[in-house]
């Protein structure tokens, strides 16, 4: 029996770290609870001569291939689309590439301007302040004076366009169409303890220069420091509850497997839009036979992966490679409605640079471009460092039939039911998608490149997992209020991205991280009367 | 994680079949993926792929109806052709930890003009580019849909 803290938080990555750090300044005794360990920056793969080859081993960014002690398993197989994860301090901010745009004004009122899906019941200016505060909290490097987004001064200056940017903005400006340096979490200069970008160029998979910001060297040395109890190595089985349907604590498992109950004041949830309603449906009591705060039914529906539609091909001379962040520019010239189109709502372009010598060997062999044999040589130097491609990240709207719930048979090492993930690509998506890819193609053509291939569902690009758990003020068309507290039980809370309503067509990092924030704004200043 | 070895014939076909997909070039100076060095790479780098190597060595026997290794060149060449067309995930398996080793060796990565070493800790050098390109978007009015 541990001794009773006043908030419990599970799951240390983006959200959780955030949350943690801003509610440390209230002096409550506060625990996070993390499945995964701390990962050493000696211990990511760019330090090592097998860099590439990591990628399909320790540090592939599917949960079954990883197949870490710490990760647990996902029965992914209804779903074109795969889980992308990470479980450690810092969660998949540890495998992230770093993208940072936030979600714009039009994403919270979609229901008003395009009549789908619902309005969120926040907007985008209760969440600007925040937005700036995690800007300056993750280290944001970007430029001012995007036209596609309200004012905002992102600390640092922009990573460099390269080869492949020149080249993008040029083939850009020809078409008359938007592109902008991206926000990212890639620093630019020494910033807080953090070196700058040297151009290691293998971002995604932990940054040995420590230049990307993930919250194991962020939020959590502040929040530590502030008297904030992280505990790794701890699995979280399910919430438990009393007698008047509050939330008491959790179950969890120790890296001895050991079982632990640990009460708590105030349970908060941050396993994101997967581990969420995994361990919200696998608490079930007699006052909650569906899973914990489940009275709309709605825990695990609604998933939204944004589908991503990658068209790439190849020039006559040498880029960047894989030498630099891979991802530089991006484009919201197809982001809002157009009526003229097939489809409603729209999608960010993000450009990238090229890959590494083994990914490129890989993917082309896989796609036929690189034959077997004698001719093998002379293609593949007509290949290497020669891509460059772009991706459409394309808003994927809810639907309740895409969703989370218990697979009845697999388990993780601990016992507990893996979750099972059913997904479909909406029409409205793969319209989208589609004419992403044609777009592409016309910005590809004048950048001049050619043997234009496409990956159209990324197989494994599932990284944004939102959506399970939603926000609105209707209990019964919602599964958490407009400040992150379930309707059902008034001391547990979600900040993570299942709450989003609405998917938006950008990366989620950012907007997950201002929601945190501002949920633990709302919690402090309601502290007097928090369970009312 | 230590591994059993392969049957001494699975290697064999796996050796042949490596130099069959990847053979040395004289044109540019490097070696097959068959090489002594690279083969011991691939060998030591089954990791979590033997169990679908295993299996595309033995779809392989089938096609060669017995040893690959010991089939003449121009025979092994309409054998790995067959299977390359049959596909499945175990071969890609296999091929893709021929690339993983072949193209990491020190040889192979200075005959393509880069620099056998981790990323890290030099870096690598991107241009800054021309930020005027910018100039024109700066320009544009804004384009964000004001939802007031």
């Amino acid at each position: 029996m541990h001794d009773k803290v006043d908030v419990l938080i599970v799951g240390s990555g983006a959200s959780g770290a955030a949350v943690a750090w801003s509610l440390a300044d209230t002096r409550m005794r506060i625990l996070c609870l993390e499945q995964g360990d701390w990962v050493k920056p000696t211990d990511y793969p760019s330090n090592g001569r097998d860099w590439e080859a990591r990628l399909f081993s320790d540090f592939a960014i599917n949960p079954n291939r990883r197949a870490r002690p710490t990760d647990y398993p996902i029965n992914d197989a209804n779903s074109p689309i795969k889980v992308a994860n990470f479980n450690g301090v810092g969660g998949s901010t540890i495998m992230y590439t770093a993208h940072f745009p936030r979600l714009h004004p039009s994403d919270f009122r979609v229901r008003t301007l395009d009549g789908v899906a619902d309005d969120w019941p926040i907007d985008y200016a209760t969440l600007e302040p925040f937005f700036a505060e995690n800007d300056r909290m993750m280290g944001v490097s970007g430029l001012a004076g995007d036209p596609a987004y309200p004012p905002k001064q992102p600390p640092m200056p922009p990573i460099p366009l390269g080869k492949s940017g020149a080249r993008f903005g040029r083939a850009m400006n020809e078409l008359g169409w938007h592109w902008w340096p991206s926000d990212t979490t890639i620093a630019t200069a020494d910033y807080e303890g953090r070196g700058r970008c040297i151009n290691l160029g293998h971002c995604t998979p932990g940054c040995a220069q420590g230049a990307k910001a993930s919250t194991d060297i962020t939020y959590w040395p502040l929040a530590i420091r502030a008297g904030v109890e992280l505990r790794t190595l701890c699995r979280v089985r399910e919430i438990t509850t009393d007698s008047q349907g509050m939330a008491s604590g959790v179950i969890y498992y120790d890296a001895d497997g050991q079982e632990h109950f640990q009460p708590a004041e105030v349970v908060i949830l941050a396993c994101n839009g997967v581990g969420t309603p995994r361990l919200m449906l696998n608490s079930v009591s007699a006052r909650f036979p569906n899973g914990i705060a489940n009275s709309s039914g709605l825990v695990g529906k609604n998933l939204m992966f944004h589908p991503y539609a990658l068209t790439y091909g190849y020039v006559d001379e040498p880029l960047d490679g894989n030498h630099g962040p891979p991802l530089c520019l991006w484009s919201q010239q197809f982001y809002e409605t157009d009526p003229d189109r097939d489809f409603v709502r729209g999608y960010t372009f993000q450009f990238g640079r090229g890959v590494g010598a083994i990914m490129e060997a890989i993917v082309s062999i896989n796609a036929g471009r690189l034959p077997w044999g004698e001719d093998h040589h002379a293609a593949y130097r007509k290949l290497i460092n020669r891509r460059i491609g772009l991706s459409a990240i394309c808003e994927d709207l809810p639907e309740e039939h895409n969703r989370v719930t218990l697979d009845p048979v697999l388990k993780d090492s601990s016992g507990i039911p893996a979750p099972k993930i059913d997904y479909t690509i909406s029409a409205n998506s793969l319209k989208m998608m589609n004419h992403g890819i044609a777009r592409a193609s016309e910005i590809l053509a004048a950048a001049g490149a050619g043997n234009i291939a496409v990956e159209s569902p990324i197989l494994n690009g599932g990284w944004h997992l939102l959506g399970t758990a939603r926000m609105g003020t209707d209990p019964g068309r919602s599964v958490v209020n407009e400040w992150g507290r379930c309707h059902d039980v008034k001391n547990l809370f979600i900040v993570d991205g299942s709450i989003w309503v609405t998917s938006g067509g950008v990366n989620p990092t950012s907007t997950i991280q201002a929601l945190a924030l501002y949920i633990a704004d709302s919690i402090k200043q309601r502290l007097a009367n928090l369970f009312d | 994680m230590p591994q059993d070895p392969l049957p001494a014939q699975q290697a064999r076909d796996l050796r042949a079949l490596a130099g069959t997909i990847i053979p040395a070039s004289a044109a540019y100076g490097v070696p097959g993926a068959d090489d002594e060095r690279i083969f011991g790479d691939i060998l030591g780098s089954l990791g979590r792929d033997r169990d679908d190597v295993c299996r595309a060595l033995a779809d392989l026997a089938v096609l060669a109806g017995g040893g690959f290794a010991e089939l003449a060149p121009a025979r092994r060449n309409e054998v790995a052709a067959r299977l390359r067309e049959a596909g499945g995930a175990p071969l890609a398996a296999l091929v893709r930890v021929v690339l993983l080793c072949y193209y990491r060796d020190d040889r192979v990565m200075r005959s393509l003009g880069q620099e056998p070493r981790p990323p890290f800790p030099k870096g690598h050098v991107v241009e800054q580019g021309d930020w005027s390109l910018l100039d024109p978007v700066r320009a544009r009015p804004k384009m964000y849909r004001r939802v007031e």
